[in-house]
């Protein structure tokens, strides 16, 4: 379904809307306190960049690397071509153990792989263990933002569901009460659980080793408890040196929540002594986007989010409306890149304010490559025919200084004649939330002319 | 490159598809361990006001008996029923970690004393390995836990605790800083997720 038609629904509820808005905005407050605070912030974004940039560049012998010091250390490694490759290698390992019931952390890579319908359909009961995931997960939503999964939803609900699923009193709504009910009821999941499933948020090439960060510390429940542990990682993931990691480290929490750094920032270099631990690599397309010299640098990202924190059209319209594991601008890049028919309305979802790029702490050009895409997607076919017609149209007037000036005068003179029934009609979607300026008598260009010209 | 006897067709393959989609190569920036980033006049100062920002506590105590004392002061640990130390002259155990085989019967321990190796000043993170300790759970599965770590180890930032700490030497290491908490409901915050409901640095100045 087109974003537009999706954020209609989500701006219909105008309070929620609003309230998503601001508390988006309070976030990305909390970075620029956090990135005020080093005074080398810039250099620190540059760094990052060129480091992601370099490693694109060689990316198959660092995974090569990658995976040979990681077996050196008793990792098993495992390579995934596509999603399906990926669930199918982790369903086998789970299957070897005789796995029951996993605890997953936060693991973008998964949603995108759907890995966790594929295991319950197969017998594994799935816990998805950080707060804002296991609240959509007992609503049977996706999450709606990467770094803060439950962000549209608002604490009273969150009460009502609790009091469904976990007994808390009927009318709860106190966080720190609704916290702490969630933290019993998932104690006892890692505490039964037979293994834990992660993400990767680096890997380290010439080491083996790999680093994930949480605030919950629930990756290190997940993972220092049951004898299994798996780690999906997207092949993107890979730094070259372990030095490489300060600089991302840095950069990572600011950007994401506006802190220092994640509570938690667990290093893993081999099994835990009688545990197994298990990698799997995944491309999932990422090769394909690799080879275009317009997107590759989408594959920097470092998933901290703050693209969808500053996001105009993102705060306003909500993470589902992008109907993509990734949403916000860094989504509307990789969700057409991969499938350019489905996700064709994402890219025009963007006012190209170009705030994204500034604030992406590996440097992405996000506004750019979104307005690329919009040609891309243009020339692949995917456009909607009414898109189409749209900018056919336009161009047509564009391209011809006449017509562009009748078309001017028709529309001013419209502006201030037209009675309103004609004006705002549903054709006009400028008119539909706001009132049409009223139209100025002389173009711009008329104005200028009459400037004396000597100055 | 690539040798067949350890790396499985799946791999060759997989690696294949990417070199063939490989971008024009770029260099790799230098990293200075320091000259462009951040530090302060005053890094253990910094490090107790981070420590605090992130939620925790941070004491400097003088050494291993005032270590003791300050943690007697603390209510979650005179209250604990089931705690222990791993840290010598530092606490008192009522069992002993090592004996357990199984992490899962430390689900009860309501405080744990445990070793770290450095502090970093620009964000308030401690270093901890698996080293003197036995089960990583226990950084996780007690109720509280206090980090002791030399008050004269504390550096500025990432950069240089990562030019110090070889992570490859250990299984298991990690930042920690401050308690375990999340946001997830309404962006407000609270203390102890399902980790640590609190944390104490100790930083004891004589060792021994
Ligand atoms: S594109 Fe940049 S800002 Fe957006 S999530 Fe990725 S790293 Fe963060």
């Amino acid at each position: 379904m087109d974003h537009s038609v999706l954020a209609r629904r989500f701006v219909s509820d105008r309070d929620r809307a609003a309230w998503h808005d601001r508390a988006l905005w309070f976030v990305r407050e909390k970075r620029d306190r956090q990135a005020d605070d080093i005074p080398e912030w810039e250099r620190l974004r540059e760094t990052a960049s060129a480091i992601k940039q370099h490693t694109m560049s060689r990316l198959a012998d660092y995974l090569e690397a990658f995976a040979r010091h990681a077996q050196a250390r008793g990792v098993q490694v495992h390579w995934a071509r596509d999603a399906a490759a990926h669930n199918r290698i982790v369903h086998t390992i789970l299957k070897r153990h005789d796995v029951r019931r996993i605890v997953k952390s936060k693991s973008m890579l998964t949603e995108e792989c759907g890995l966790n319908p594929y295991l319950e359909e197969r017998g594994i009961v799935v816990t998805d263990t950080d707060l804002g995931e296991r609240i959509v997960q007992l609503r049977q939503e996706a999450p709606s933002h990467i770094v803060l999964p439950a962000i549209h939803i608002r604490k009273e609900e969150v009460g009502d569901l609790f009091h469904r699923h976990l007994g808390t009193e009927a009318g709860e709504s106190d966080p720190a009460r609704l916290t702490e009910a969630a933290r019993r009821h998932l104690r006892q999941e890692f505490l039964s659980a037979d293994a834990g499933i992660t993400g990767v948020n680096f890997a380290v090439a010439e080491t083996g080793g790999f680093v994930v960060c949480t605030n919950e510390g629930n990756a290190d429940l997940g993972t220092s408890l049951p004898n299994l542990h798996i780690a999906c990682m997207g092949m993107e993931k890979l730094v070259p040196r372990t030095q490489d990691l300060a600089v991302f480290l840095r950069l990572l929490a600011r950007s994401a929540t506006g802190q220092p750094i994640t509570t938690y920032s667990t290093h893993f270099h081999g099994p835990r002594p009688g545990a197994e631990l298990h990698v799997v690599i995944v491309d999932n397309g990422r090769s394909r986007i690799l080879q275009s010299e317009s997107f590759r640098r989408s594959l920097n990202c470092i998933r901290c989010g703050a693209c969808m924190n500053t996001c105009p059209v993102f705060r306003r319209s909500g993470g589902h409306s992008y109907e993509s594991t990734v949403p916000g601008p860094i989504g509307s890049i990789l969700a057409p890149a991969r499938s350019p028919h489905r996700h064709h309305s994402l890219p025009f979802a963007c006012s190209l304010c170009g705030s994204c790029t500034d604030i992406c702490p590996v440097k992405i050009d996000l506004h750019h490559e979104l307005y690329t895409m919009r040609s891309v997607l243009d020339q692949q076919g995917a456009l909607s025919r009414r898109k189409k017609l749209a900018m056919t149209i336009t161009s047509h007037i564009l391209q011809r200084p006449w017509l562009y000036r009748t078309a001017g005068r028709l529309l001013r003179l419209g502006l201030r004649r037209l009675p309103r029934f004609l004006l705002y009609t549903p054709l006009n979607a400028w008119g539909r939330q706001r009132e049409m300026p009223p139209g100025p008598r002389r173009a711009f260009r008329d104005l200028y002319r009459r400037q004396p010209k000597d100055r | 490159m690539t040798d067949d006897s350890i790396l499985p067709d799946s791999a060759r393959h997989f690696l294949e598809r990417l070199r063939s989609a490989q971008p024009p190569a770029t260099p790799l920036p230098e990293l200075p361990v320091t000259g462009p980033w951040l530090t302060f006049d005053n890094a253990a100062e910094r490090f107790q006001a981070m420590t605090e920002a992130v939620g925790g506590r941070c004491l400097f105590v003088a050494d291993a008996a005032a270590a003791e004392a300050a943690l007697e002061e603390l209510p979650a640990w005179s209250r604990a029923a089931t705690r222990c130390s791993l840290v010598a002259n530092i606490g008192s155990s009522t069992f002993d970690p090592a004996a357990v085989d199984d992490p899962h019967e430390l689900q009860h321990t309501d405080f744990a004393v445990l070793p770290g190796e450095f502090g970093v000043a620009e964000n308030g993170a401690v270093w901890v390995t698996d080293e003197q300790v036995p089960h990583r759970a226990l950084f996780f599965l007690p109720q509280h836990i206090a980090l002791v770590i030399p008050a004269e180890q504390i550096v500025h930032n990432l950069h240089e605790a990562y030019d110090r700490l070889r992570p490859q030497d250990h299984r298991f290491g990690a930042f920690i800083s401050g308690p375990s908490k999340t946001a997830d409901i309404e962006q407000s915050l609270v203390i102890g997720a399902h980790g640590a409901r609190s944390l104490t640095v100790l930083a004891v100045q004589n060792r021994f």
